[in-house]
């Protein structure tokens, strides 16, 4: 029997606040464990809540890049549950009333619903010591603001949940409401997933998999997950509804709790923080305010640069992409080139170095600069290259250091022609062989031109040159 | 001259002017508590040394010429579950008998400013739940009137080092009575503010959508001064609202002439003790004296305020309570095996029955499948309660009634037979469950000589005119 794979993700995103959701702390990756705390998220007796309107403000802009309906009056709730990394024990979070609902995600040829969007606090970390056999808990991480982005089971393969997860962290970078960097957390995913007949209307019994963090660990576990429920079912057995642990090292997922032992969080509303009104003069400065999204970036590319359709898809995957491509190309005042430059050079220094697009450290209109550089003939191709590479690893300035290596053309006419006569001395014969109707000895002469100008000189020239010299 | 004699107004006067030093009048309130103490048993803590230390330093802001406030100097105990900064904060638990906070409460910040001096926290029921102090596990107080009898909760040790003349100013909390019920069984009077009128930052949540700090003192006067000190906007308490100051100049000169009161029916019904109800009948009578109009109606959802009140109590108690479990501070079980029985046995051994009695209570009406049924169902019962009394203050200026069913009880009577306990709260729940202020006044006493409270609710935020009418009927009293 032919089986389809029905996902839907919640994905969880820390969001770009200098401050935590209701306390003053710092936001602050890293630190040493709890030192980022006060009495507010720490969870002492006695202590308040007070909300960072900044969090609600990017919870809007991201509703609206997500084409979602804004709950102009909404509020939150107390998710109650014991564990040592709540120190309230409980989550303040919105279940009644999440701040967005129903909006959608374009990705290749469908739009993936998005179900809600909601406010809510992160816990702390438990670090587990195996040598002293104790757990400890550091509250750093405890009250950093989390938007949880919920999508309806609208996926129906690894591959569309890959894209739809590379579109959504471009919107949430692109607006600036988080960073996304997977690898500390500020983005990841729970991935539930069922599996049911072609042509079944009814969805299949669905597991759990959650705090994905990479793209790779994610394609991997739902292959993974759907193989396992479908031999499952083949063999005559029935899926659990369970959250099962995905171990990426050993490619496989294990059972952690059925639904039969799942929580019940006792949600009711939070009292310690008053509902939150959002007015339609917020709403519309809000939508005014959003910047260039990555579907009509795309397009414009296309439009008004003419750019290849597979470039700007790559482009615009990353808000730091876009931001090298603009501000070179308004430098070299050659969108193309940039683009061409950017799919070859950049992206290949990039592979190789293992560098992520948030992780650029260059001027970014130093790219810019280099291409002037070889389009007006300063500097050939090559050089261009060997310089945008120091560019790339070491952020030097590309025309000083031009300057300073001594790695501009050389255009002196007379100097260029006084080098290639002794070169045509000295390889007399390839210069009578030429002569004598062989093609390749010529681009002999050339190489042997271009080795004695060090590479300085445009080969046009040389070419030029040595014809006028060697006659034909 | 007997320093506790005078109203706490009078004794800031006398300090303000220099006829006494700050140090004088906390030596006097410290000689009291060690005359009083082995009877009453109103503190948990004394913080002697932070207190004389304290004393100093408002001494130097009188005597440098600074105006601190109508209260600077004056000496004031604090309820246990107002965190105070290196004094130990227990809300009357074993959960919290080691703790001591790293902060102040709001509003121990503003006494600090105003110039009044902490001289030691006082008992109360177990993380407020109680109407006895009872529930406490760290004392017994008893009732200064007679020490066989409670003396009401759970702002107890407040209202009864007040009214033994221990100290002259109290500040106690009121999530359902809590300051205006042990007012009333110890012949003192407490103001239970407007929800949201004064900061909770720092007070130890209960309920958290019906707690609300207050003052408990010699009378209307001294009350005013407090709450005048402690209303006002706190950035760190999402719940507290802007509101005018309270105009103290409008509270001494307040007239009951035209003012209209209502009284509930259903106030004055089956289960009032007689001779509550004949010294609360006599309080209206003064104030219709004094010129103002009385008037009975009708206000049917009283007999559905009690229920509402404890679930909606309890449900958010269960979750404000989740926090005491035994791993980052407060009580911790010893020798638990793992997490799960570090939580059990710390949550066990740390709570006393009635705050586990709640806990349990709230994590029902709370649970998947009864929600619907008491907690929703409960806050639509709140919603009526404030309509009605929204509709009645259409009408009147104030509402009148007992504070309590009974006078102070018998030590044990309630702990025997928690619901009827619960029922007695039926004259001040719906305050809380509206937000609303009241104040509650002694008027009299019953034949056994143990006082009587009465009851004025107020409009929000329209605290001055019941410390007002407090001072009228006050003043009143003493010519008589």
């Amino acid at each position: 029997m032919q089986y389809e794979i029905v996902i839907g993700l919640e994905v969880h995103t820390e969001l770009a606040t200098a401050s935590k959701i209701f306390c003053g702390c710092t936001t602050k990756f890293g630190g040493e464990p709890n030192t980022h705390v006060c009495e507010v998220c720490s969870g002492m007796p006695g202590v308040l809540p007070v909300l960072n309107q900044q969090v609600a403000a990017f919870a809007v802009r991201t509703g609206l890049a997500t084409n979602c309906a804004i709950t102009q009056y909404n509020k939150f709730d107390r998710k109650n549950y014991f564990y040592p990394d709540l120190p309230k024990a409980y989550q303040i979070s919105q279940l009644y009333l999440p701040i967005c609902r129903e909006g959608w995600v374009q990705i290749s040829g469908k739009k993936v619903r998005i179900h809600e969007i909601h406010m809510e606090e992160d816990a702390g970390k438990l670090i587990h010591d195996p040598y002293d056999d104790v757990t400890l808990v550091d509250y750093n991480r405890c009250g950093v603001p989390l938007l949880e982005i919920v999508s309806e089971p609208d996926l129906r393969s690894a591959k569309e949940t890959i894209e739809y997860l590379e579109k959504l962290r471009a919107i949430l970078q692109y607006t600036g409401v988080s960073d996304c960097k997977m690898q500390e957390g500020s983005f990841r995913a729970d991935i539930n997933l069922s599996v049911r007949p072609i042509g079944q209307a009814e969805f299949g019994t669905r597991t759990e998999m959650k705090n994905m963090n990479s793209f790779k660990a994610i394609a991997r576990a739902i292959e993974s997950e759907s193989k396992r429920q479908i031999a499952l079912i083949e063999s005559g057995g029935i899926v659990t509804q369970e959250t099962r642990r995905w171990d990426d090292n050993k490619g496989k997922s294990f059972a952690m709790r059925t639904k039969e032992d799942a929580h019940d969080y006792k949600y009711f509303p939070e009292p310690d923080l008053p509902p939150i009104a959002i007015s339609d003069e917020e709403i519309e400065s809000a939508r005014a305010a959003l910047p260039e999204l990555p579907d009509a970036k795309k397009a414009r590319y296309i439009q008004e640069f003419g750019l290849p359709e597979y470039d700007t898809e790559i482009i615009t995957r990353s808000v730091e992409l876009t931001r090298l491509f603009e501000e070179a190309s308004a430098v070299c005042g050659a969108p193309k080139d940039t683009a061409n430059w950017m799919m070859t050079e950049v992206l290949r220094l990039m592979s190789d170095a293992g560098t992520l697009p948030e992780d650029l450290a260059f001027d970014f209109v130093s790219l810019g600069k280099v291409i002037a550089l070889v389009s007006s003939g300063k500097i050939n191709r090559g050089t261009g290259k060997k310089v945008f590479a120091k560019v790339f690893a070491e952020n030097v300035e590309p025309e000083s250091y031009v300057k300073e290596n001594n790695l501009a053309l050389v255009t002196d006419t007379a100097a260029i022609r006084a080098e290639l006569e002794a070169v045509v001395a000295a390889n007399e014969k390839s210069a009578a062989a030429y002569k004598g109707g062989k093609e390749q000895a010529f681009q002999y002469l050339i190489g042997q031109g271009m080795k004695a100008l060090r590479g300085k000189a445009s080969v046009n020239m040389v070419t030029e040159l040595l014809h006028e010299l060697v006659g034909a | 001259m007997e320093l506790l004699e005078l109203t706490a107004l009078e004794l800031s006067a006398k300090i303000r002017v220099g006829e006494l030093t700050v140090r004088e009048a906390l030596d006097a309130a410290y000689r009291a508590i060690e005359l009083e103490e082995p009877r009453i048993h109103a503190f948990v803590s004394l913080c002697k040394e932070q207190a004389y230390a304290e004393a100093l330093s408002v001494q130097e802001r009188i005597d440098a010429g600074e105006e601190l406030s109508p209260l600077a100097g004056v000496p004031i105990a604090v309820k246990d579950n107002i965190c105070t900064k290196g004094v130990r904060t227990t809300c009357g638990s074993r959960m919290l008998e080691g703790f001591t906070p790293t902060y102040n409460a709001h509003v121990v910040d503003l006494l600090e400013q105003a110039g009044l001096v902490v001289i030691g926290k006082t008992n109360m029921d177990e993380f407020a739940m109680g109407s006895t102090t009872e529930t406490s596990a760290l004392a017994d107080t008893r009732n200064p009137v007679d020490a066989e009898r409670v003396p009401g909760g759970s702002s107890g040790g407040s209202a009864a080092a007040v009214a033994a003349g221990e100290v002259w100013l109290a500040l106690g909390s009121d999530t359902g009575g809590s300051i205006r019920q042990p007012s009333a069984f110890c012949g003192v009077t407490g103001l239970k503010p407007t929800y949201g009128s004064v900061s909770r930052y720092g007070l130890v949540a209960y309920a958290s959508s019906l707690d609300q700090i207050g003052p408990i003192g010699k009378n209307a006067a001294d009350c005013a001064a407090l709450y005048a000190i402690l209303r006002g906007k706190d950035q760190r308490d999402a719940s507290n609202m802007e509101a005018e100051p309270l105009d103290i100049a409008a509270v001494e000169g307040y007239r009951l002439t035209g003012k209209k009161i209502g009284m509930p029916r259903e106030f004055f019904g089956e289960g009032l003790q007689a001779d509550v109800a004949a010294r609360v009948q006599e309080a209206a009578e003064k104030l219709a004296g004094l010129g103002a109009e009385m008037e009975e109606f009708d206000l049917p959802v009283a007999k559905y305020a009690v229920p509402a009140y404890y679930i909606i109590a309890c449900a958010e108690a269960c979750s404000n309570l989740s926090r005491y479990d035994g791993i980052k501070y407060g009580f911790s079980a010893p020798e638990s095996e793992d997490l799960r029985s570090a939580y059990v046995n710390s949550r066990s051994q740390g709570f006393g029955m009635e705050v586990k009695r709640r806990i349990m209570l709230g994590n029902f009406v709370l649970s998947s499948g009864y929600y619907d049924s008491y907690y929703k169902k409960a806050l639509q019962v709140k919603r009526l309660v404030q309509d009605a009394f929204t509709r009645a203050f259409e009408k009147y200026d104030m509402v009148l009634g007992p504070v309590y069913p009974t006078t102070a009880l018998k030590r044990g009577e309630g702990l025997s037979d928690p619901l009827k306990l619960y029922l007695g709260d039926i004259y001040t729940v719906m305050v809380n469950l509206a937000g609303l202020p009241a104040i509650a006044l002694p008027c009299g006493a019953d034949a056994d000589g143990l006082p009587v409270g009465l009851q004025l609710i107020g409009k929000p935020f329209d605290e001055g005119s019941l410390l007002g009418a407090g001072r009228v009927y006050q003043r009143k009293a003493q010519e008589n």
